[in-house]
């Protein structure tokens, strides 16, 4: 096991390597640099010379292939650089919104746990009657709504109705907890919903399938307790499926909120992403990138250790 | 001398299966599974269930532990009377009481019939553990000694160990030791040994019939395998399409076979008795249509006996004459002899 995790972990270095040279390359094929973007801003005419000046402040007139080493040189010792645009630490803007996306996504994770498993589970165990339709229908919604459209739609229920509006500063969970839930959990609902859906139907059909499973017909032979073949013996084996969707849902959460970001006036690693895409941002769209992809390999990875916990069948090989 | 006859005599009739009908509902119809079943097996006795698949043998034995499966299945009719107990009348909380405490099951699939994800130790423990029968052994050691009775080589570290490790047969041993755990009265051995190995299959049914007699556990094995019949059972029941067609000692249905099925089924094995050219006589036609069942004898379309009558009235199962009952008009009339000159 203690092999198994150590090679896991030694295979994130290739694939890290393979995303930054992907990102690195493709990023210097879009049309129109920083520099120009900068100037374009100001609406003033450049001269030619500024140009230059200002691209070899930044590095860009080395050849690409020494501009992606020292990037990587840099990145091995944790140092990611400067943002192109602002010139402040990237690590620094990427920590302050890094806690509000990662809080987000958990809080939207924990929504759609606690809706999916029970849901799931008990439309499976009332399978054709009307609780099973009742989820079928709750979780397609859940589907075809769009989480900014929710988003947007509890923002004017909350103005309309209650004359009170979510904060709209982000407060850390550690200085105060109270205005920070205020403010996130209406954003985690309204994902955590529209996740859950995917969740719920995989937790549904998971149940149903192993329901029917020889082992569980011998688990009532041996008169045990409807709820302990329910717990002990379907869930464990249906949830291996349901952990994995849920784990790879997260990882998406944590990069890829753009809109919903925007709706609830969210400052994440969503907006920050769009923002450096649009600036041509090179740096710190790589370092995004990176850490996006750092997550998911991440989440997969302990996803992965979770099953394996469970399911001595992949332990063992 | 008179003891063990009187002993004999009295035996007590541990399940009585009294007209017994399970039906499934398709979307092709309703299907009758067992469809009148009765038979009876006593304490120690070791029975046999035989016919072909699909012919409700296993129905019949999901139906005494009221485990059909829901909700296409339900039993509609007839009584199940376990230790004077009607079983079909219990509560669901008092069948599972009864369920692997009083008559425990063994099904075909060693394979799936284990949970992957729990140890071994674990699907022990847990059935002691629902019944509470806990004594003065804890319920690991208690496990530990049920494994080494069904012979599992390094018991100790086969309880923390999982069911994917072991062989099929392994497993099958698995399963008795848990069917065994809390000492029930029933054994019901779904073809205990068809999913494995020819020479594990005998290990499996030896292992059975030891622990059976050592603890005076009644069996019911289902199987379509007429050499287990011989060897393992005191009765056999024989079934066809849903129905008991014929009762008898093992022997008797060996040497006196009083259902033209029974004769097909002897006569489409092949024996070692006879010369190695001798041709098997495979029984004609096709097996039933459960969905569209003749009227009458619901094997008349395939009887090589057949009278106007078979086609016509169901018959029921009656008394031949020494614990031989027969489903068959002209029963008193059939005789080996008759079948293999004709």
């Amino acid at each position: 096991m203690r092999q198994y995790i150590l090679k896991r972990v030694l295979l994130m270095i290739p694939t890290l390597l393979g995303v930054a040279v992907l990102v690195f390359f493709l990023l210097r094929v879009l049309p129109g640099d920083i520099v120009e973007l900068k100037y374009a801003g100001t609406g003033t005419y450049a001269p030619k010379q500024a140009i230059e000046r200002e691209r070899a402040q930044l590095g860009l007139d080395k050849p690409l292939w020494q501009q992606f080493l020292s990037w990587i040189w840099g990145i091995v010792r944790f140092d990611f650089g400067q943002s192109m645009w602002t010139g402040r630490p990237i690590t620094h803007e990427i920590a302050i919104r890094l806690e509000l996306s990662v809080e987000l996504a958990l809080m939207a994770t924990l929504v759609a746990v606690l809706i999916s498993i029970p849901l799931g589970t008990l439309a499976a165990l009332r399978q054709d009657s009307w609780v099973d339709y009742f989820v079928r229908v709750f979780s397609i919604a859940g589907l075809a709504i769009p989480s900014f459209w929710l988003g947007i739609l509890m923002i004017l229920v909350f103005i309309i109705y209650f004359r009170w509006l979510p904060p709209l500063t982000f407060t850390s969970f550690w200085v105060n907890p109270k205005a920070n839930l205020m403010q996130l959990v209406w954003p985690a609902l309204a994902v955590g919903y529209r996740y859950s859906a995917v969740a719920t139907r995989m937790t549904r059909s998971a149940v149903l399938e192993v329901l029917r499973e020889d082992y569980i017909r011998t688990a009532r032979a041996k008169g045990l307790w409807e709820k302990v073949i329910l717990v002990r013996h379907a869930l464990k084996n249906a949830l291996l499926p349901v952990i994995t969707v849920i784990g790879l849902e997260f990882a998406f959460l944590v990069g890829g909120l753009v809109v919903t970001e925007q709706v609830f006036n969210l400052n994440g690693i969503g907006k920050l992403f769009v923002e450096a895409i649009s600036q041509r941002d090179y740096t710190m769209v790589q370092s995004l990138v990176l850490l996006t992809s750092f997550v998911f390999i991440f989440v997969n990875f302990v996803v992965d250790l979770i099953n394996a916990w469970l399911d001595p069948r992949i332990r063992y090989q | 001398m008179l003891a063990r006859l009187c002993k004999i005599n009295f035996v007590a009739t541990l399940l009585e299966v009294r007209d017994l009908r399970t039906h499934f509902h398709t979307s092709q119809g309703i299907v009758r599974a067992v469809d009148g079943v009765s038979f009876d097996i006593k304490e120690g006795e070791t029975a046999a269930l035989v016919g072909e698949s699909g012919c409700g043998k296993t129905m019949t034995a999901l139906s005494v532990m009221r485990l059909v499966p829901k909700p296409q299945g339900s039993i509609v009719g007839g009584e199940i009377h376990f230790q004077g107990r009607d079983l079909l009348r219990l509560t669901e909380q008092e069948m599972r009481e009864i369920r692997g405490a009083e008559i425990a099951m063994i099904f075909q699939e060693p394979m799936t019939s284990l949970n992957p994800v729990l140890t071994i130790g674990r699907q022990i423990t847990e059935t002691l553990e629902a019944h509470e029968r806990l004594s003065r052994d804890t319920p690991e050691a208690r496990a530990l000694e049920l494994l080494r009775l069904v012979g599992i080589p390094d018991a100790n570290r086969r309880l923390s160990d999982y069911p994917h490790r072991l062989s099929g047969g392994m497993r099958q041993r698995i399963m008795i030791a848990i069917a065994l755990s809390c000492n029930p009265k029933l054994i019901l051995a779904d073809e205990p040994t068809t999913a494995l190995d020819v020479t594990i299959q005998a290990q499996i049914l030896e292992l059975m019939r030891e622990l059976s007699r050592k603890f005076g556990v009644a069996m019911m094995i289902i199987t379509h395998n007429l050499g287990v019949v011989a060897r393992y059972a005191d009765r056999v029941h024989v079934m066809y399409a849903g129905k008991v067609i014929e009762s008898a000692g093992a022997r008797d249905i060996y040497q006196n076979p009083r259902h033209p099925y029974t004769l097909g089924l002897l006569h489409s094995v092949p024996r070692l008795d006879q010369p190695r050219k001798a041709k098997l006589d495979p029984i004609e036609g096709q097996p039933p249509d459960l969905w569209n069942l003749p009227q009458g004898c619901s094997f008349s379309p395939r009887c090589k006996f057949v009278i106007e009558r078979c086609k016509r009235e169901v018959p029921p199962l009656r008394d031949i004459g020494a614990g031989h009952r027969s489903a068959c008009w002209v029963a008193e009339t059939l005789s080996q002899g008759k079948v293999s000159s004709s």
